[in-house]
């Protein structure tokens, strides 16, 4: 009885549907929008007719015009970073100051005051503890102050408009134009960027941005980026530009990872990922005065400590890695010497060495540690006396002193182009992959995701090393 | 029984506002459900936040939130549970944060809704204002944003504007806290049926849609007799929503 009638009701409405034609949703939205208009006029009056919504669109005619967004955009990518590397300097060195040169020998006395045998206080104190001594000497300073300024921004609005700009480059390759907003989260953090790809319906264009979204240089990869170019492009030209020069060297980096994020998104529409370009509405929202401080206290709380908690849950574990692969001996050479050496033809080709290559296996669960490995690995190689012995990560007071040991380990400027470049593009740190898999739950992406940067970076490094390799 | 007569401050908002405990997230046994709904970017999560006392990030952008928080708060010794639902323009596409807001309000069925929207965009906001009238009869507008709206000189008469829609309106700020007390009182008192709506029904639709509408819906009533929504589901059924046809057969919204 009930189902006849929900049947009746049913074609009820398909015959209705029927007679009423194609007009059915256009007159219901003008319907819902006339009254609306009704209802204002009714109850909202406009005082006068100079207001602050015409300094919103003068602000905005200028920072999303067709001459001014896109050198604005650099201008304020630029400050940022300027800011980030210049206010990180102070309180990294002294946070290192604190952690590696007063705690750790401290705790190096106390483990041997109550007889700690040599190798776990290898293993704990110079494995374990330096690791995470050294991320958060390292990556807290820089996030304490990137992840504020990037969330004053946000909150002032300024998000939106980046992604209005890309748009049409986005477009262009295939993908949706709210990946622009993706891809700025994923300067913070990619696992986090990739959370953020649920605001993108399409589940074509969804998958692109989360394969791409590692093209976006993180967090952990800006200090690596910083300080190689400090030491090897910056040092190309007299030292008044050498700052200059840099930070120029390492926004070209971010800008060469956006365009591998349109090549890719290209390359994946046209071939696996076929579809078409969705449509969306993108609202600019009224410029807002961020609340400063509650800004910063919950970007510091919620973003800062989060990522750095999850750093140094990787760090200590890599840490133990690194010290026991130096220190384990198969015949007479430790298994990273032998790592190494077995890697260095391969290195060779791609323009790196064995050290880099397995400095970015053991890294595989933080980027952070790639520059404290590899100096650890490169005095092991080279032999050369610094820091405090097999498998132990240390930081060394001056960036010239880290450019002669890497100089000593056959660095030449390549090497260092190359690294930058293989930053860039290499797997994702095992946080995002985790994130890519929760994300979309294929393993199939997930590894698609995880090998392709890998397959790109010896790719383009190959290439890089030989053109240059002919030239030079 | 006798009832005491309440004295003008008993009845006042900022009065009662000693009893309101931010419960964060801990949504056990609670009394009334409240869904918070409304356009990006108009501070939804803002006023989730304030009346719950969590952090949720917000930020000047669309699509801040991707998924439904949950929260809860406790005034005068009863428990609400708020959801926070993903910002949406409309109900009437298909989108997948759409579902999200529009299965929720219809089929979650919350004993109120908060409709949060930007008292400086109010014309284009009121689009689905609109539409949730149609679905609920229990809501209160949050005319959010009422800084950005003095800022630019509008003035809202919001007693025209609650008789007009039917609903409660209260202006807020949720940034700097203004009028949050207010808002958990209205919440509170239509959850206790102490206030009752007579949503605003669109208007302005052709004669034919009208008719259709009106047939239909009657039909639906003879079978569902206790829904108040039996127009929606008559504007979505001549939409052709596959969702609403099965679950129509199925019943899920009594």
């Amino acid at each position: 009885m009930k189902n006849n009638k929900i049947d009746h009701i049913i074609s009820l409405s398909n015959d209705l549907r029927w007679q009423m034609g194609d007009e059915f949703h256009d007159s219901l939205a003008e319907g819902i929008y006339a009254d609306a208009a009704e209802i204002v006029k009714a109850s909202v009056h406009k005082k006068d007719e100079k207001g602050a919504f015409r300094l919103d669109a003068k602000i905005d005619k200028i920072i999303t015009s067709r001459v001014w967004g896109f050198p604005l955009m650099f201008l304020i990518l630029a400050m940022v970073l300027w800011l980030t590397i210049v206010g990180a300097n102070y309180p990294s060195a002294m946070l290192s100051g604190i952690l590696l040169d007063t705690i750790h020998p401290a705790l190096k006395a106390m483990a041997s005051s109550i007889g700690m045998p040599w190798w776990l206080d290898g293993f704990l104190i110079d494995g374990v503890y330096l690791a995470v001594a050294w991320v958060i000497a390292v990556m807290l300073p820089p996030m304490a102050i990137f992840f504020p300024l990037f969330t004053l921004l946000e909150d002032f609005g300024y998000l939106p408009r980046v992604a209005f700009n890309l748009d049409h480059l986005f477009k262009l390759s295939g993908a949706h134009g709210k990946q622009a907003l993706t891809m700025s989260m994923g300067f913070g953090c990619n696992a986090a960027g990739i959370v953020a790809t649920r605001i993108i319906d399409s589940p074509r264009e969804r998958l692109i941005a989360i394969i791409t979204n590692n093209f976006s240089l993180c967090n952990g990869r800006w200090p690596t980026q910083i300080l190689i170019a400090t030491i090897f492009v910056g040092a190309l030209v007299p030292a008044s530009y050498s700052g200059v020069l840099s930070l120029a060297a390492v926004i070209g980096i971010a800008v060469l990872g956006m365009i591998f994020m349109f090549l890719v998104s290209w390359g994946l529409s046209r071939t696996v990922l076929k579809g078409e370009v969705s449509t969306f509405n993108l609202e600019l929202p009224p410029y807002r005065p961020p609340r400063f401080w509650k800004t910063i206290y919950t970007s510091i709380i919620d973003r800062t400590l989060i990522v750095l908690w999850r750093a140094i849950v990787f760090a200590a574990p890599a840490g133990a890695v690194i010290w026991l692969i130096s220190n384990i001996f198969i015949g007479d050479v430790s298994v990273a010497a032998w790592l190494i050496d077995s890697l260095d033809g391969f290195g060779f080709l791609l323009g790196l060495n064995g050290v880099i290559l397995v400095a970015y296996i053991v890294a595989i669960p933080a980027n952070e540690i790639v520059i404290p490995t590899i100096l650890m690995l490169t005095v092991l190689v080279t032999g050369i006396t610094a820091g405090s012995g097999a498998g132990v990560m240390f930081e060394l007071d001056s960036v010239s002193a880290t450019g002669d040991i890497l100089r000593a380990g056959g660095w030449t400027l390549l090497t260092a182009i190359n690294l930058m470049l293989f930053s860039l593009l290499h797997n994702p740190c095992s946080t995002t992959i985790y994130t890519i898999y929760k994300e979309t739950k294929s393993v199939k992406w997930t590894v698609v995701a995880s090998v392709l940067p890998v397959i790109m970076g010896f790719v383009v490094t190959f290439l890089v090393a030989q053109v240059w390799r002919l030239i030079a | 029984m006798e009832v005491k007569p309440k004295s003008a401050c008993e009845t006042c908002a900022q009065f009662n506002a000693d009893g309101l405990k931010k419960l964060g997230v801990n949504t056990s046994d609670f009394d009334f459900v409240v869904a918070l709904a409304g356009n990006p970017n108009t501070g939804k999560s803002t006023v989730f936040n304030a009346m719950t006392g969590l952090r949720q990030h917000t930020g000047n952008w669309p699509g801040k939130t991707v998924t439904r928080a949950e929260g809860a708060f406790e005034y005068n010794n009863e428990k609400f549970k708020l959801v926070d639902l993903p910002g949406t323009y409309s109900l009437l596409s298909t989108s997948e944060d759409e579902e999200v807001a529009r299965n929720f309000i219809l089929f979650g069925k919350p004993s109120v809704t908060v409709i949060v929207a930007d008292a400086s965009r109010l014309e284009r906001n009121l689009n689905l204002v609109l539409q949730i009238l149609e679905i609920t009869n229990n809501a209160v507008l949050c005319l959010n944003l009422m800084d950005e709206a003095e800022r630019n000189n509008l003035d809202i008469d919001t007693r025209t504007l609650a008789r007009d829609l039917g609903i409660p309106v209260v202006p807020t700020s949720a940034r700097y806290n203004r009028g949050i007390p207010e808002l958990i009182q209205t919440i509170s008192e239509l959850a206790n049926g102490k206030i009752v709506c007579k949503p605003h029904r669109i208007k302005n639709i052709p004669k034919n849609i009208e008719q259709a509408l009106e047939k239909l819906s009657a039909e639906i009533k003879q079978v569902y007799p206790d829904i108040p929504n039996s127009r929606w589901i008559a504007l979505r059924l001549l939409e052709g929503d596959r969702n609403i046809i099965e679950t129509l057969k199925t019943g899920e919204f009594v």
